[in-house]
């Protein structure tokens, strides 16, 4: 490091020279990936609704064709609960984020500003093509930020089988425990509805046979919380209420 | 001393003599957190050799030309280009390890010894020595780093890497898995006696005292 170069000119020279390689690296790395990165992410999307469906165990593996065989997309208008046609790249999250594709949400702690008009469902279909589950999307805030999961519900529109979150920042070992197994074993068979309302409560104590409760997680009232939040929000008639009251698979 | 004795003490050197976590306590938050599984302590180590490796090389290719002014900032952009690749093949290639380590592999940027190794090493040597001794302080970071992760996997868990080998009381079996060394801070009592241990049985390690 020697006197001559240290003149500015020179300075600047190679202080644009390593930026320009190290983007065109960098750059290069990314698009070069992404193709690989976004199969990935879809997988990872697909075995989270596999989860949901309870297939992960049949599938052994074959996310993809399973998914594919078992499992059809198909859109919601929320707000009269009839289904809809969008393009495949439809993204419930991003339309949100979009005035004309969305309504604010009131009077409702679920930690979200704006939903979608149109979510995504996804419609477990036995061999005969008979839908055996509905996967629902849902969302909203646990105790330090959002949390995203696939609620299953049997073909009653009123029975839950699974409630899978995938996407959380809990706790570890508090609200973290959203994700563990035996918790979700609780939610299987348990009821929405009771006269039209939703019923389905995260409480303390629960007894044994209560159809409308789930044990809260100990140490996580906020999580707790934020899952009943997310439940009475997504399931009450600004979420999927409509579409949940109507039916439509059946037909 | 002959070239390849030179060689080889720069590659070995830092796994026991001049250990970057034992010795000089580098890198030590990352070694904290992500050891809870010996898988993702390995895939760890191996993208903390890959960055320390090639940051090294392409630092000591460019250490007379680098203005000293700005040496600091042209050594992180050369760091920070490298971790994002790193990342981003992990991404590709191994998502699951990917999201598990999630901000950790992004905060090697930050990590001492890349940095350490930059700017002591780097800087002074030419290229060939400074592969070397990035692989060897890789080499040294990922000793320690599966040391702690087949302690805290073992004997929090009952497995490694995923196979089971004392069967827990869970599921059936006679091992009642340790809960303390599946949290992140049992990792500072393992380095510290792993320290004491490297140590012992080399004394001249310890420092003088004051």
């Amino acid at each position: 490091m020697s006197a001559k170069q240290e003149s500015f000119a020179k300075t600047v020279g190679i202080v644009v020279a390593v930026c320009l390689v190290c983007s065109i690296v960098v750059s290069g790395a990314a698009v070069g990936l992404r193709s690989l990165q976004q199969t990935n992410a879809a997988l990872d999307k697909q075995s989270n609704i596999l989860h949901a469906a309870g297939l992960l165990e049949q599938a052994k593996g074959d996310i993809a064709g399973t998914y594919e065989s078992m499992i059809e997309r198909r859109f919601v208008d929320l707000s009269t609960g009839e289904y809809v046609d969008m393009p495949a790249d439809y993204d419930m999250y991003k339309a949100a984020k979009v005035t004309e594709k969305s309504i604010a949400v009131e009077n409702s702690n679920v930690g979200f500003q704006r939903r979608a008009d149109v979510a995504s469902v996804y419609l477990v279909k036995d061999e005969s093509g008979t839908v055996t589950r509905i996967v629902l999307p849902v969302h909203g805030s646990g105790l330090w930020n959002l949390m995203y999961g696939f609620l299953a519900i049997d073909n009653d529109g009123n029975t839950i089988r699974e409630l899978i979150y995938y996407d959380q920042q809990e706790t570890p070992g508090l609200g973290g425990e959203v994700q563990n197994p035996d918790w979700q074993a609780k939610w299987d068979g348990k009821k929405i509805y009771k006269d039209g309302d939703v019923a389905i409560a995260v409480k303390k104590n629960v007894a044994a046979g209560n159809e409308y409760a789930v044990d809260a997680l100990s140490g996580a009232t906020l999580t707790s919380n934020g899952v009943q939040n997310t439940l009475d929000y997504w399931l009450g008639e600004n979420g999927f209420g409509p579409y949940l009251n109507k039916q439509p698979w059946k037909s | 001393m002959s070239k390849a004795k030179e060689y080889k003490k720069t590659l070995f050197g830092p796994i026991l003599d001049n250990n970057p976590i034992a010795l000089q306590v580098l890198g030590v938050c990352s070694a904290l957190a992500i050891t809870t599984k010996l898988e993702t302590a390995l895939v760890m180590s191996l993208a903390l050799t890959m960055v320390v490796a090639f940051s090294n090389l392409f630092i000591s290719m460019l250490r007379n030309h680098i203005p000293s002014s700005v040496r600091i900032i042209i050594q992180m952009t050369i760091i920070a280009s490298l971790v994002i690749v790193v990342d981003q093949i992990l991404k590709a290639y191994s998502y699951e390890i990917s999201k598990q380590l999630s901000v950790f592999v992004g905060l090697i940027i930050t990590n001492c010894i890349v940095m350490g190794r930059a700017e002591g090493f780097a800087m002074k040597n030419p290229p060939m020595m400074s592969l070397l001794d990035g692989i060897g302080n890789g080499l040294g970071y990922s000793f320690v780093l599966i040391i702690i992760g087949v302690i805290k996997e073992l004997f929090g868990f009952g497995t490694l890497l995923g196979y089971e080998i004392l069967p827990l009381v869970q599921n059936g079996g006679w091992y009642q898995g340790n809960g303390l060394l599946i949290l992140p801070f049992s990792s500072f009592m393992l380095i510290a006696g792993l320290i004491w241990f490297i140590r012992t049985i080399k004394p001249e390690q310890v420092e003088p005292k004051e």
